[in-house]
Order: structure tokens, then sequence, then C-alpha cells
């Protein structure tokens, strides 16, 4: 099964293509890292693939075959946002029970034991955690709907690299032990070296390279994702300069 | 570590997808919306609480000019200039009209504005619930809430305000309003929950088309005053069609809307008043009452030289009609506002 599927998929903002011609397919099972600079367009592939954004051109489906957006793929599908958007006035156990509230599935005990295990006390506001703790908060809400695809953009780019380690840790262990399938995106290349098992490399709103990271590997004779993206957005780089 | 560790999914695989129960939204919308609507109760409270108080000595007060006999005897004086003189509680309520327009704007405009001005929609939105049944659970029984409350608080302003509609008081010599009076008409009866519903819906709409919230509560004011100014101008004086008179004595109670004079079958002049060229030609010798004489000496004047003086107005006996129509077409307005914006939810990319 394919949990994120995309074939021609473009989106234009005004006059420019956020992402245009974006055709991929990941299986599930996959913790897929998605890499480029700045301004490649990960943000947009990610809110189309939750249903955000709608297509400006072609289309895009996850969980094998469930349109973006839909109620099916709402259901199973769990998003954290860059800079893990919570309800600053709303406690701990607020967002525990608008999460809740909101969606057919939600393991309570769960999430009151991974809180209680990283020390977030359940009546503070919010917006009085730290980031590393909002992150875990969000991380947690997330896993708690138990979904089947894990969407995360840009999950650890304001942590310190102890919350860095620990989240990226969580999102193992779900992906691990639960089979949850993951779609991150990130320019912390180094933090993507212990996880991804898939990698697209985007850049100014093109998929460059999308492949099992083994065989990108193999084929590019590189020695770690993080030589064969820098080494392949130089490339890119010098390609566009030229 | 073990709690990490998650049980297996009992319905992994739930083909029958069933949406999430909309009466779930009603725990959700009140977490997320509680200090909006304490703050909306607290303050009708407290307005409640005087309009009360204020009400019951201004109730005394015109029972006492009722109970006083013979009517209109010097004896009865002193009741009567009692109810005429006490305190303009809140101007006679007309500093209340800016009740609904706050309530609608600052719980109506931060309904969306602030999940996009915070980002937090991108929580909201990608939850199992939907973002369109999201919104339009919320929406909905916000305009709920906020209804029932103004409507509570109208039954008390409407009984509070009483006395100035009572038919008898011209000739008790009481102070007294038409009922069709812009500056209470709108607060009474099923006008006032109908203005605070289609404050919010006006506050809604607002807040997800310009996605901050203090600009969408400026907007939303400032749309809310156009509407009212238009609605008491242009729209309440023709929801039925005016009744025309030749009659010079229309009732007190009635809302004139205008006057004119003609001659032999002719458009003579515009208003209430004569130009004063006709009233030197024709009415030069009027006897001068106290303080001038009045325009219906010289209307009789000059209906002695072929003159008939025409009224267009609106009688008392529709104030009920008035207020359901005011009433019904806030009610669809507001519908359409709330469903174009629960449409732009649907649409909007992010």
């Amino acid at each position: 099964m394919n949990v994120v599927e995309a074939s021609g998929l473009g989106k234009r903002y005004g006059g420019t293509w956020a992402l245009r011609e974006c055709t991929l397919a990941i299986r599930a099972g996959r913790v897929a890292a998605l890499v480029g600079p700045n301004g490649a367009g990960k943000t947009t592939l990610l809110n189309l693939a939750v249903g955000l954004a709608a297509p400006s051109a072609g289309g895009v489906t996850v969980l094998g075959g469930c349109p973006a957006g839909s109620p099916a793929a709402l259901d199973g599908t769990a998003f954290v946002a860059q800079d893990t958007p919570l309800y600053k006035n709303l406690s701990v156990a607020d967002m525990i029970y608008l999460t809740r509230s909101l969606n057919r599935r939600f393991d309570q005990p769960y999430a009151r034991a991974r809180l209680d295990d990283l020390g977030i006390p359940p009546k503070r506001k919010a917006g009085k955690l730290s980031g590393g703790q909002q992150a875990q908060l969000a991380l947690t809400l997330a896993l708690a709907r138990r979904p089947r695809l894990l969407v995360l953009d840009e999950p650890v780019a304001m942590l310190d690299p102890v919350a860095r380690h620990d989240f990226m840790a969580t999102v193992l262990a779900a992906a691990a032990a639960d089979g949850v399938s993951v779609l991150l995106s990130s320019h912390v290349l180094t933090e993507l070296e212990r996880v991804a098992s898939y990698l697209i490399l985007l850049s100014r709103g093109r998929v460059r390279l999308a492949g099992e990271v083994d065989d990108l590997l193999a084929t590019h004779g590189q020695a770690s994702l993080e030589e064969l993206a820098l080494a392949y957005l130089r490339e890119n780089l010098s390609e566009v300069t030229r | 570590m073990t709690a990490l560790t998650r049980p297996a999914r009992p319905d992994e695989d739930d083909a029958s997808l069933r949406p999430v129960p909309w009466r779930r939204m009603a725990g959700v919308t009140w977490r997320q919306h509680r200090f909006a609507l304490i703050g909306v109760a607290a303050l009708l409270g407290a307005l409640a609480v005087y309009e009360w108080l204020t009400g019951e000595s201004l109730h005394q007060a015109y029972a006492a000019v009722i109970a006083c006999h013979p009517a209109g005897s010097p004896a009865c004086q002193g009741p009567v200039s009692t109810y005429n003189y006490m305190e303009n509680f809140l101007s006679n309520g007309t500093i209340l009209q800016v009740v609904p327009p706050l309530i609608g704007a600052f719980v109506g405009a931060p309904v969306l504005a602030r999940e996009l001005e915070t980002g937090t929609f991108r929580y909201a939105w990608t939850q199992g619930f939907g973002r369109w049944r999201w919104a339009l659970a919320k929406l909905v029984t916000l305009a709920a809430a906020l209804a029932a409350a103004g409507g509570a608080f109208s039954v008390l302003l409407s009984w509070h305000y009483q006395t100035y509609f009572a038919p008898g008081n011209q000739a008790l010599g009481l102070f007294g309003m038409s009922p069709f009076d812009t500056s209470l008409f709108n607060l009474r009866e099923v006008a006032f929950p109908a203005w605070t519903l289609a404050a919010f819906a006006i506050g809604a709409l607002a807040g997800m088309l310009i996605r901050r919230v203090v600009p969408a509560i400026v907007a939303t004011l400032a749309v809310y005053t156009g509407l009212a100014f238009a609605a008491g101008l242009y729209l309440r004086p023709h929801y039925l069609a005016p009744l025309v008179t030749r009659n010079p004595n229309v009732p007190g109670s009635a809302w004139i809307l205008s006057q004119w004079s003609t001659k032999d079958g002719k458009f003579a002049f515009a208003g209430g008043f004569p130009p004063i060229n006709l009233l030197n030609q024709f009415c030069a010798s009027v006897p001068p009452g106290k303080g001038g004489p009045s325009s219906g000496a010289f209307a009789q004047c000059l209906a002695r030289h072929g003159y008939t003086q025409w009224t267009s107005y609106q009688p008392a006996s529709r104030f009920w009609p008035f207020q359901w129509i005011e009433g019904g077409w806030l009610l669809a307005l507001s519908m359409l506002l709330i469903a174009a914006t629960v449409w732009l939810v649907r649409r909007r990319a992010a």
C-alpha cells in the first residue's frame, strides 16, 4: 500500500508555482524524509498531503487511495504543523480533551502516561510549556490518535539538541513498535541520518530525487544521507547558476 | 518506557467510517470560548441588574400616576413630574445600542481570525472531525448561545421600557415614544437577539476574510453600524406600505414618515409646516398661541383656503409585524453569512 501517492501534483500561489509536477509514491512502513532548502516547497507538499491546501494541478492520495483531506484520510492521518501550533491559553488537559473529542479514536491512557513520563503537568497552560515540551505535547496528541500516517513539518527546527533527540526517539518508537508510516520535512540533515528510510529531495518546487535511502546511497556512491543530499543540492545549484 | 508501547488498534480497518458525532463540538466550543461566553454573561448580567432596579422605580412612578384620580387634576401634577423628570437611565436606553455590536465583534470576529492568526487552524482542520463540520458546529453553537442570551436580556429590556409606549401617555401628559422610535425599536422584543445574532455572523465572516483579530473586530463594528443605520433609515419605513390619511389628527403613537399638502388635486408643498409666504398670504391673522401659533392652527387655516394636508405613517398596531419582519430578515442574513463562512473554511487553501 502506498501511504502517500502524488501524480503531477502542483500548487500555485498567485503567479508562482510553489510545487510543480510532483510525482511520487511512498510505501507504508517507511520513515520518509522530505529534504530541501528553505522555500523548496516542503511545507506546500505536506499541506497538500494533509488536505490543508487544495492542489492547483494533479492530485494526491494517502493511506491507499483516500483523497487528501477526505474524512477517511483525516481519520487515519495525524499532522504536526511547523512550530507546533497549540491553543496557548488552554491547559494540557484541555488540549487532550479537544483532540479526544475531535477524533474517532483517542488513546487517553497512552497520552496521560506519556505526558507523565515527560513531566508535563496536565494543568499547565500549553503556552507556558517550553518549546521542547510543546513539541512533545503536539506529538503525543498526534500519536494518541493512533494514526496510520504521521506527518511532521519541520518538527525539530526550533528545538535544542536534547529535545531534538527525545522527539525523534518518540517518532522512531512509534514507527517501529506500531508500524506508523512517517513523512517528515526537515533541513536538519544530521537528524535524518538515523531515522529516514526513504528520501525525497525538493528544490525550487520540484522533486529532484526520491527513493529508498539504501538504494540511493548505493547508486550515487555516497557514504551518508547528508553527503548525498548536499552533493545533490550543490550540483543542482551549479546547474541553475550555469 | 513501557508506557510508550501502545496496545494494538482495535478497529484498524473500519470500513464503515462513521463521522465523529456532532455533539462533541459542544464541549470543544465551550472550552475554547468559555472566557468570551462568561464575559458576555457578565456584561449582560450587570446590565440586567441595573435595568431591573431602575425599571422597578420607573414602573412604581408610572403606577403612582395611573393611581392618581382625577387624572389631569392639579393634585396629580406631582406624580406626573416625578415620572417625567426621572433620571434618563442610560439615555433612555440609547446607550444599549452598543451591546449587540460589542458582543458580535468580541465573540464572533475571533472565532476564525484567531485560528488563522496564530496558525492553530492547522491543528483544528486536520483532526478527524473535518473542517467544515468543525466550523459549522462551532458557529451554530455560539450563535444559538448568544441569541438565547440576547433573547433573555431583551425580555427584561422590553419590560423596562414598557411604560414609554403605553397608549395613554399623551393624554396624561407623560413622557412617551412611538413604538417605532429608532433609539429603542431594535433593542426590544425579537429585534435585540436578532441584531446580536447578525453582529456575531458579521464578525465570523469578517474574521474568516481578514484573518486577523483586531482588524476583524474593527471591521465588524463598522459594518454593523452601517447596517443598523441603513436598516433604520431606508428599510424599516418600508416593511409594509405606509398608510396615507388626510385626517390631520394622526395618533401620537404613529410613526409619521412624511407629510405634504395639495391644493385642487395638485402638489402644493412638502413637510408639515407651510412655507412662510403662504402663511403671510392666507393666515396672517391666525392668533398667536403660547409661544407662537401651532402648525395645527396653520393647517386649519390653510384647509379653509382649499389646502389638504396628507400624512403617510405607520400605525402603532404594526409594531409586532415590524418586529417579526426585522427579526426574520436578520435571521436569514445571519444564516447566509454563517453559510458563507463555512463555505470559505471548506474551500480555503492554506
